[in-house]
């Protein structure tokens, strides 16, 4: 039973894994970062704006590949569900992106 | 909390089967339903309302109000290793419900 439910689950749906009955969870709180505030400001205005809701952000961050998105740190997902849900609603461009980052 | 969904169909005590179902097998989706609980039996604890299907926000697309339920489950239940007696609560939209066989 418990192994057809980890072979079938998302790679994000990761409450009750077995594998964390070995590994120690940190539970330690973690001081949040001057990136980790903006892109939650961010967040914040673009769900005021109607733009992006937190529905469609879990959504995003659930669907960042497997590997990258346990290389990525909380807000690093959150900034790439936010860009990825800003080009696929066409309020960017990939263009305008890559234009922007070349200028920071 | 509008009434565009439909009544609540299940009244606390009620004994319920989480979907055995697997939708994220089957291309993109948003839901709500940990993993572990598919197919497990519980009871329902109590409604907490009716709110927009997250399944259908996360996409953008017009979400019916659906009924959130509280429901319990034997923690012995769903993990070999769990402790008989203790329980575990989780919201579950009624969709993701059936009724015990």
């Amino acid at each position: 039973m418990r192994m057809d439910t980890d072979t079938l689950r998302a790679h994000h749906d990761l409450g009750g894994v077995s594998k964390f009955l070995c590994e120690k969870v940190d539970i330690e709180p973690h001081a949040l970062t001057d990136f980790d505030k903006e892109v939650d400001a961010l967040r914040q205005i673009l769900g005021m704006k109607r733009v992006v809701s937190v529905d469609e952000l879990r959504r995003g961050i659930e669907a960042i590949p497997e590997d990258e998105y346990h290389r990525l740190s909380y807000y690093r997902r959150w900034v790439r569900s936010l860009t990825d849900n800003l080009i696929r609603k066409g309020v960017v461009t990939e263009a305008e992106l890559r234009a922007a980052l070349d200028r920071a | 909390m509008s009434g565009r969904g439909q009544p609540a169909a299940f009244a606390p005590g009620t004994p319920v089967r989480v979907r055995l179902d697997w939708p994220e097998t089957r291309g993109p989706v948003h839901i709500r339903t940990p993993h572990y609980l598919r197919g497990k039996p519980g009871t329902v604890v109590r409604l907490l309302g009716a709110f927009p299907n997250p399944e259908d926000l996360a996409f953008a697309r017009p979400a019916e109000d659906r009924p959130l339920y509280h429901v319990a489950f034997a923690q012995d239940a769903l993990w070999p290793d769990g402790r008989r007696g203790d329980r575990v609560l989780v919201e579950l939209y009624e969709h993701w419900l059936e009724p015990a066989p």
